[in-house]
């Protein structure tokens, strides 16, 4: 359905995006995974022809979208970073718009509208002018127009920025109804936005690909040891005793001690599966101290991101270089790269 | 084409529901009503005096010539005010990504456009046609010299739009948009001058530019076919423009 073959793009000396290829069936939901900066809203919008690309394709159903733009376009729904709408319209007039420019046929233009209305659920302000409306609001006019004219194609640029929690469970909700008959391609820079909705995630890292898999296996792959968080209730000065005692448990591979307050400590250990914890528990509460909390932690964007990262194969010069063991927050970092 | 339908029908919903467009309207009415009871009010005064000390009277000139070249003026004023949101605002709301993305041309957007505002210079034409008709029930102006004048001031607006339409293009910011423009129609305004004082080529070339002295054939009621081609290349390379604009923006 979708086939970005050998992309490129420049501005200038700054490449925005390298060599970019990845494919996505028809039907698939395909998660657009990367910091900011990494050259997301880039690649979407080469994919849905506000840009042209300097070097490469970008093939939707077969056609080229640079040289067969019109044909190309009707099949592209595309809600941009920024809700594109006109906030002196009401959200019917604006819609009505929509529909025209992207040549719905009169007759049905009605349909179109009362649908795409009906299944963002903005039935009950249609006739409110947008200006008025929440961001929620507003973003939900902004997937309504993507998927008014039911394209085969739907590029979704970061659709639950800026929503609060309900309205992101419901515009899931709505990624995963659409799933079926189109294919989806949503970008974000959380993976577990990615996770909850998508079947493959593609990530990338300045501009170039970084890794393609489900994200599960990604996940799979990289946690080859567990991460948990511990908080434990002991007097000042246990806090060495404690490390040492956590130290002794078997499967446990690293404690690191990392602050006490107001006698609550906090641990993080690596362990070598989940079912450590209890033994960690366990001994915990046996040796007198109160076991307050024991979380495991999903890897992070970030950390996935510098595993991946790590391991690609040296003289590629896209590729940060992680301090070991780092905290570095990569978004920042390729920020510097965006700037240059 | 029904992309150019489309954006036409938008720009022109927007027209009705903010209140730029009647704000230019509003304007151009008292302005143009000021100029018009005043020029008729001094030709009424000289034409009791019997024309004492003012020689042959004549409406044509006294009062519709030079009424219509204070309209001109006055769509110097307004026209940036028109045409400055037009493109800048796209850019900058985010919705240029709306109208780049949909299966339409380029040049439907840019055409939508142009022909959206010269619907509304239309309708302040419509207007200045209003004091023509005051003029014809008293007296008996040259109804074929007012007509070529309001076509005059038709192909003006429109090279006004057309390059309004190119700087709005250029620029995210409305406000810059707009001193641009305002000050680039001055100068085309007053391009002639210079030909007052220098009978040399480079002030009869820059003098040509002037959309003044071509207005000026259109009032007297003398249609010239240089003067219609001066007005519609001034509109062609507008738009061209702006289309190699957009173009070069990606």
């Amino acid at each position: 359905m979708l086939e970005v073959c050998h992309v490129s793009k420049d501005y200038g000396p700054f490449h925005a995006v390298r060599d970019l290829s990845f494919t996505a069936a028809a039907g698939e939901i395909v998660g657009f995974l990367g910091p900011n900066g990494a050259g997301k809203t880039t690649t979407m919008r080469l994919i849905t022809g506000y840009l042209p690309p300097t070097r490469g394709e970008v093939k939707v159903d077969g056609l080229v979208v640079r040289t067969n733009a019109l044909e190309a376009k009707r099949r592209i729904g595309y809600l941009p970073e920024v809700p594109p709408v006109y906030p002196e319209l009401t959200v019917n007039e604006y819609l009505n718009f929509c529909a025209r420019l992207r040549r719905v046929p009169s007759r049905q233009r009605k349909d179109a509208v009362a649908r795409a209305c009906q299944r963002t659920a903005l039935n009950d302000v249609r006739h409110r002018v947008i200006g008025h409306l929440s961001k929620g609001f507003r973003q939900r006019v902004g997937i309504a127009q993507a998927i008014l004219h039911d394209p085969q194609l739907l590029v979704l640029d970061e659709p639950t920025a800026g929503l609060d929690p309900r309205q992101i469970l419901e515009t899931r909700q709505l990624i995963r109804e659409l799933a079926g008959q189109h294919t989806v391609i949503i970008s974000t820079h959380i993976l577990s936005e990615a996770a909850a909705t998508c079947e493959r995630v593609v990530i990338i890292n300045r501009g170039a690909l970084v890794a393609v898999d489900s994200p599960e296996n990604l996940t799979h792959r990289l946690k080859s040891t567990d991460t948990i968080e511990l908080q434990v209730r002991c007097p000042h000065g246990n806090e060495a005793a404690v490390t040492a005692a956590l130290g002794t448990v078997e499967g446990v591979l690293k404690a690191d001690f990392s602050h006490l307050r107001q006698e609550v400590g906090t641990w993080q250990l690596e362990v070598a599966n989940a079912s450590v914890r209890e033994e960690v528990a366990r001994r915990i509460v046996g040796s007198g101290w109160g076991l307050l909390e024991l979380r495991p932690i999903d890897l992070s964007l970030e950390e996935i991101f510098l595993s991946l990262t790590a391991n690609q194969p040296a003289g590629q010069p896209e590729a940060p270089q992680p301090p070991a063991g780092a905290d570095t927050p990569i978004a920042a970092d390729a920020e510097k790269g965006a700037q240059l | 084409m029904s992309g150019m339908f489309a954006v036409m029908r938008k720009e022109w919903k927007t027209y009705l529901i903010t209140p730029a467009a009647y704000v230019v309207v509003a304007l151009f009415a008292f302005v143009s009503a000021f100029f018009f009871y005043n020029m008729l009010a001094v030709f009424v005064m000289q034409s009791l005096n019997g024309g004492f000390g003012g020689g042959n009277l004549n409406v044509n000139v006294q009062v519709l010539q030079p009424l219509m070249f204070d309209i001109g003026i006055t769509l110097l004023f307004l026209l940036p005010m028109v045409t400055m949101r037009q493109y800048a605002e796209e850019a900058n709301s985010g919705t240029m990504e709306l109208l780049k993305t949909a299966p339409i041309r380029r040049m439907d957007v840019i055409l939508g456009k142009f022909f959206a505002a010269l619907g509304l210079l239309i309708v302040l034409l419509i207007i200045t046609g209003f004091y023509v008709g005051v003029v014809a029930h008293y007296g008996a102006p040259d109804l074929r010299a007012a007509a070529i004048s309001l076509l005059g001031l038709l192909l003006l607006g429109g090279a006004f739009l057309a390059i309004g339409l190119l700087i709005s293009s250029l620029t995210k910011s409305q406000v810059v948009a707009g001193v641009i423009t305002f000050v680039l129609f001055l100068v085309l305004w007053i391009a002639d001058w210079p030909v007052a004082y220098s009978s040399g080529t480079a002030a009869h070339v820059i003098a040509y530019l002037s959309v003044t002295s071509h207005l000026q054939n259109f009032t007297q009621g003398i249609l010239d076919l240089k003067d219609v081609i001066f007005y519609l290349s001034l509109i062609v390379a507008g738009l061209f423009l702006t289309a190699r604009r957009m173009e070069l923006a990606e």
